[in-house]
Formats: C-alpha cells, sequence, structure tokens
C-alpha cells in the first residue's frame, strides 16, 4: 500500500492546514509568509497531478474519512456508507488539477498586488480557506459533505470580496453575495432533506443506485438546479456576479471563479452522477439548456455596454456560463437514446468539461491582467486608460492571448471547445447554436475594445511613468498563460487523453456508483 | 396530522424568503435568513423524527422497538453552527454598511448599478 492512496484527503489537508498555519508563519516576518503561501499552493499542484496520474492508471479512487482503513466503504456489513466519502473520478480531478493552477496563479499575484495594504496574514489564511473549500466541492462525494465546504468557500469568499472594507462598494458587493449564497444553502439544504428523508442515504453514489423519480426527488432537484445555477451565476440571479468579482482584489476574483465553477461540478454530479438516466422527460435537459442560452445573450449584451474593465469581465462570466449550461443540458438530452449520445449527446459533454477548464483558465488570466492595469494605473474605468502597451508588453502579450482564447480565434484552446459545443447544439437546434456563435462574435468585439481603449490609442500623460508590474506579479499570469497555450498547442492530445475521460467519466453513472458499493444495497 | 410540523417548516421558508425579498431594513432582511435557516434546521429534525421512537441506544429505553436514526441531528447541530458563522459575519457587514452609508435601508445602498 503506497502513500497515493491518502491523496484524496491531503487534497484538503494541505490547504487547510495552509489556512490554519499561515498565520503563526507570518509571525516570521513578510518573506516568511510569502515563501510559506508559495510554497503549500506549490505542494498543492504536484499533489493534484499525482491525484491525476492516480486515477488515471488506477481507476477511481474513493477514500472514507474516519473509518478503520481508507477503503472500507461498508463497515462490518453494513448495506449501506455511512461514513463520509471522498470520490475522484477522471472528471473531478481533471478540474482539480486546474482549480489548483489557478490558486497558485493567484497567490504569486497576490503578493505584490496587496503589498500596500494591511491585513494580509489574515488574506492568505482564507485564501487558503476558500481553496479547501472550493476541493472539497470538487472531490467530494457525500451531499451532507457537499453542502458543508460549499458553507466553508462561501464564508471566506464573503470576508476575501469585502477586503478593501473601507470601500463601500465591496461591502455592498459581499452582503450581495451573502443573500444569494445563503438563499442558495439553505435550498442546497431542504434538497439534502428531501433525499435524505426518501432514502435515509447521503451518499452521492448510494442514493444514485436506489433513485426513482417521485415527487420527493423532482422536488429535490429543482431545489438542487436552482441554488447551484445562483451559485454559478446563470442569467436570472446573475447580479451577484458582476458586482462581486468586479469588487474582490484581483487575486481572489481569480479564485471565485474557480468556485462557481466548482458548484457547476456539484450540479453536474448531481444531474448525471445521481439522477442521470433516472431523469424521466425532456424538462430538465430544456431547462437547462434555456437557462444557458438566456445567460450567454443577456451576460453578452450587458457586458458590451460596460466602462469598468473588471464589471465588463464579470457579465462575460456571467455568459461563459451559459455555454456549460448549454452544452451539459445537451448532454442530458442524448442521455436516454445511445444513438444520439454516440451522435452529439458525447460531444457536448466533452465540449462543456473543455469549456469550463478553459474558462477557468482564460477568465482567470483576463481578471489578472485586470488587476494588473489597476496596480499600475489606479483605476478601473477603461476610459481613462490608454496607450499601455508600450509600458507594459508582457502584460499586454497575455491579454492578447487570453482575450483570443475566450473569442474562440483559432488556434486557441477556447476555439476548440466552443467548436465542440456548436457542432452538438446544432444537432438539436440550429437556433442554439445561432445564439452561441452571436454571443462569440459580441465577446470578441467588447475585448476589442478593451484592447483598443486601455492598450492601444495615444499615450496619455499621466500614464508616462507607468512601468511594468512586479516580477511576481508577472509569474502569476504566466502560470495561467502557459496553460492555455498547454491546452492550445496540443488540443487532441489534450482531448482525447483528458477531456474524453472526464465525460465518459461523468456519464457513466454505474462506474461511479460501483466505485464505492460494489456489489452492496 | 401527521404533516403538521412540515406545513409549519413551509411556511417558515416562505416567511423567511418574503422577508428577504419584500423588506427594506438590513436587519430585517438578516432576520429573514435566520428565520430561513431555522426553517431548514427544523426540517431536517421533523425528518429525522419516527412517532413514539426513542434515543438509538439499547440498553437505556426500555421495551420500544422504534428507534431514532440520529443522524439528521447530526446533520441540524452542523448546519446550525454553520448559520451562526454566517449570521455573526452578515451582522458585522451590515454594521460597515451603515458605518459608510449612514442608512440600513436597501433602496439607498445601491452604488453598483449596471
Amino acid at each position: 500500500m503506497s502513500w497515493s492512496v491518502h491523496l484524496p484527503a491531503l487534497m484538503l489537508a494541505v490547504p487547510l492546514f495552509g489556512a490554519f498555519s499561515t498565520p503563526i508563519v507570518a509571525l516570521g516576518g513578510r518573506r516568511a509568509r510569502m515563501i510559506w503561501s508559495v510554497l503549500i499552493s506549490s505542494v498543492l499542484l504536484v499533489l493534484s497531478f499525482c491525484l491525476l496520474q492516480y486515477v488515471a492508471t488506477e481507476g477511481t479512487a474513493v477514500y472514507v474519512m474516519g473509518g478503520k482503513a481508507w477503503n472500507l466503504t461498508l463497515p462490518s456489513g453494513m448495506a449501506y456508507p455511512v461514513r463520509i466519502i471522498l470520490e475522484v473520478d477522471s472528471f473531478n480531478s481533471f478540474i482539480a488539477v486546474i482549480g489548483c493552477f489557478a490558486s497558485l496563479a493567484g497567490v504569486l499575484f497576490g503578493l505584490r498586488f496587496l503589498d500596500r495594504f494591511s491585513g494580509k496574514i489574515w488574506y492568505s489564511a482564507l485564501y487558503f480557506l476558500l481553496t479547501a473549500g472550493m476541493l472539497g466541492l470538487i472531490l467530494t462525494g457525500d451531499l451532507f459533505n457537499f453542502f458543508v465546504f460549499l458553507e466553508i468557500a462561501s464564508v471566506s469568499s464573503f470576508g476575501l470580496i469585502a477586503y478593501w472594507r473601507d470601500r463601500p462598494e465591496s461591502i455592498e458587493a459581499s452582503f450581495k453575495y451573502m443573500l444569494v449564497s445563503q438563499i442558495a444553502a439553505m435550498m442546497v439544504l431542504l434538497a439534502i432533506g428531501f433525499l435524505y428523508g426518501r432514502y435515509n442515504l447521503l451518499n452521492m453514489a448510494a442514493v444514485g443506485k436506489v433513485i426513482q423519480f417521485g415527487l420527493a426527488e423532482k422536488v429535490a432537484l429543482v431545489f438542487m438546479i436552482t441554488a447551484l445555477a445562483m451559485k454559478c451565476g446563470a442569467f436570472p440571479m446573475h447580479m451577484w456576479m458582476p458586482d462581486a468579482y468586479a469588487e474582490a482584489p484581483a487575486s481572489v476574483t481569480v479564485l471565485l471563479v474557480v468556485v462557481s465553477q466548482a458548484s457547476l461540478v456539484g450540479l453536474c454530479r448531481i444531474v448525471f452522477s445521481v439522477f442521470g438516466s433516472a431523469i424521466v422527460g425532456d424538462v430538465v435537459p430544456w431547462a437547462l439548456i434555456t437557462l444557458g442560452m438566456m445567460s450567454m445573450f443577456f451576460g453578452v449584451s450587458m457586458a458590451v455596454v460596460q466602462h469598468e474593465v473588471k464589471r465588463l469581465m464579470g457579465y462575460h462570466s456571467v455568459s461563459q456560463v451559459g455555454y456549460m449550461l448549454m452544452a451539459f443540458g445537451v448532454g442530458l438530452l442524448a442521455m436516454g437514446d445511445p444513438r444520439q449520445m454516440a451522435d452529439f449527446g458525447m460531444t457536448s459533454m466533452k465540449g462543456g468539461i473543455f469549456h469550463m477548464v478553459n474558462y477557468v483558465t482564460y477568465k482567470g488570466l483576463l481578471f489578472l491582467v485586470a488587476g494588473a492595469l489597476y496596480y499600475v494605473t489606479g483605476t478601473r474605468d477603461l476610459d481613462k486608460m490608454g496607450g499601455l502597451a508600450k509600458r507594459m508588453p508582457f502584460t499586454t502579450f497575455m491579454f492578447v492571448i487570453a482575450a483570443a482564447a475566450i473569442s474562440g480565434i483559432p488556434p486557441f484552446n477556447g476555439f476548440v471547445s466552443k467548436l465542440l459545443i456548436y457542432e452538438s447544439s446544432f444537432a438539436v437546434h440550429p437556433a442554439l447554436s445561432v445564439v452561441a456563435l452571436v454571443t462569440s462574435i459580441l465577446t470578441l468585439a467588447s475585448f476589442v475594445k478593451v484592447f483598443q481603449t486601455a492598450f492601444l490609442g495615444p499615450e496619455k500623460k499621466e500614464f508616462s511613468k507607468v512601468k511594468e508590474v512586479p516580477a511576481s506579479m508577472v509569474l502569476g499570469m504566466a502560470v495561467l498563460t502557459v496553460v492555455i497555450l498547454g491546452l492550445s498547442l496540443f488540443p487532441t492530445w489534450v482531448v482525447s487523453h483528458l477531456v474524453e475521460p472526464a465525460a465518459t467519466a461523468l456519464v457513466d453513472k454505474g462506474a461511479y456508483i460501483g466505485a464505492v458499493l460494489g456489489g452492496g444495497i | 396530522m401527521a404533516n403538521l410540523p412540515f406545513v409549519v417548516v413551509g411556511l417558515l421558508f416562505l416567511m423567511g424568503l418574503i422577508a428577504i425579498i419584500a423588506e427594506n431594513n438590513l436587519f430585517k432582511i438578516a432576520i429573514g435568513v435566520g428565520v430561513m435557516e431555522s426553517a431548514a434546521n427544523m426540517f431536517l429534525v421533523v425528518l429525522g423524527y419516527r412517532l413514539k421512537g426513542d434515543i438509538p441506544v439499547k440498553f437505556l429505553p426500555g421495551p420500544v422497538d422504534v428507534y431514532v436514526l440520529p443522524t439528521p441531528q447530526a446533520l441540524t447541530l452542523t448546519a446550525i453552527v454553520i448559520a451562526l458563522a454566517t449570521s455573526a459575519l452578515m451582522l458585522s457587514l451590515i454594521v460597515m454598511l451603515y458605518r459608510h452609508y449612514g442608512t440600513l435601508d436597501v433602496r439607498e445602498i445601491r452604488r453598483l448599478r449596471g
């Protein structure tokens, strides 16, 4: 038995240890705190790669918390699992790796970005707590544990959004986010209650094994989808997203992007692994597709008119989440029919998962670029910026890559995932891909506007002394740029070795259940 | 009559939600969130109780054959602790909002628009 069986637990233990040890290490001075936080997040990244490797070779990893042995899912002849179980398959291990990349980028960027402000010790502690919550959301295999990690992630992000507590806007954004996520969390708790009352089970795999599609389950599913769509910023409840993303420090926004994707991972788990083929009828998939289409269109149309660079990107997040919701809706629509599944369902799932990963990388990078602009100019208003390309060559270069990726311009990774989504949604109805294409064009238009106003044009007098941002901030942005370029240069390899196993693991409900229960129940 | 507790839970949850949407005072909104949290906790407790059931310790309660599974109570305890943390944070945010804006009326706290 090698140490690698404990990887799922280590993925949670390391950031939690980081969160509570940082204030102690920080007694050793500013330098010690910086080195410590980079060390923790680098170790986390290495661990996530080990986990990806472990899952790829050994199959789904299951870890029982607090049991006599790490793999004792059904202790002493019990018919169902009673302990908290982490379950990691190709899908969540892949997302976890990207989450760890984003976390490392945020840590590196935050080192100098927040140097001028106080309260950095608590910032670092909350940052790692948020990372732990995010990874817990992604890796857990237990419904109630999911709720607990949702709240850990929410509570730490309230604190981080309100980091600049002398600014009224940040407190307001934090309060708004708090209301939305508390309502969402209570809905999740009610849904868990409905499922528990019906089956006496909290383990996702065990619930998935016995689930029927009765009234209580329908109510639970509606509560879950509503709550998690709120948390990932889908259309009717998206208004917290631009506020929170714009007002949080840029290094935190990167992590908030990942947390919203972690909620989406939870949504996929509930819809595909717990309910899956038990969902009868076309209502649920069409609801997801409609939510997705509305988020895409309204998000981007609000983004085009923005003048503040981080709010503009925040509205783009709404429209990007729409792509994934639509892709998963199309995948769910095809689920009942094996022929449709082979025709376009799998393509759609692959597109959705790949877009999720791409979104985290390029959106994170865009927010970091916005943070860099704010760092040197002291403003987020696009109308006041201009001619920064000559002054900040590295930042400009990375902005161009991220903007090309989000607009879906060919060799970049955003193009590949968008193409997969267009292809598959066209098979359902041409209107879906038309909306997606129009959204893509408007995205390109608004990022051309940002590039034009902030980086090109005549140099402004007040920015004549502006220099490139410090090295650690460039390094933070470079981490995500390297990931984007890696995903862009080897699309075939990435799709066949990372995305396809992830999509297969997500739609294969039987394998997810079998990993925990074996022959039980 | 066995469903009466669930009706109460439903009413409480709706009352909390309506308070969050309709009230304008920040403290009343915070109370609404608290009512919603209590409703969810009560739901779990009510769900876990079996009529004429007793505590699941074999040698204590005497001759009963219905035991109450302790899992929902454990869930409720966790949820109460989480609710405590969020309520404290919410109240402190309200204090800071009052310091910045000088009002508790949500209609006047809206600098983030458009």
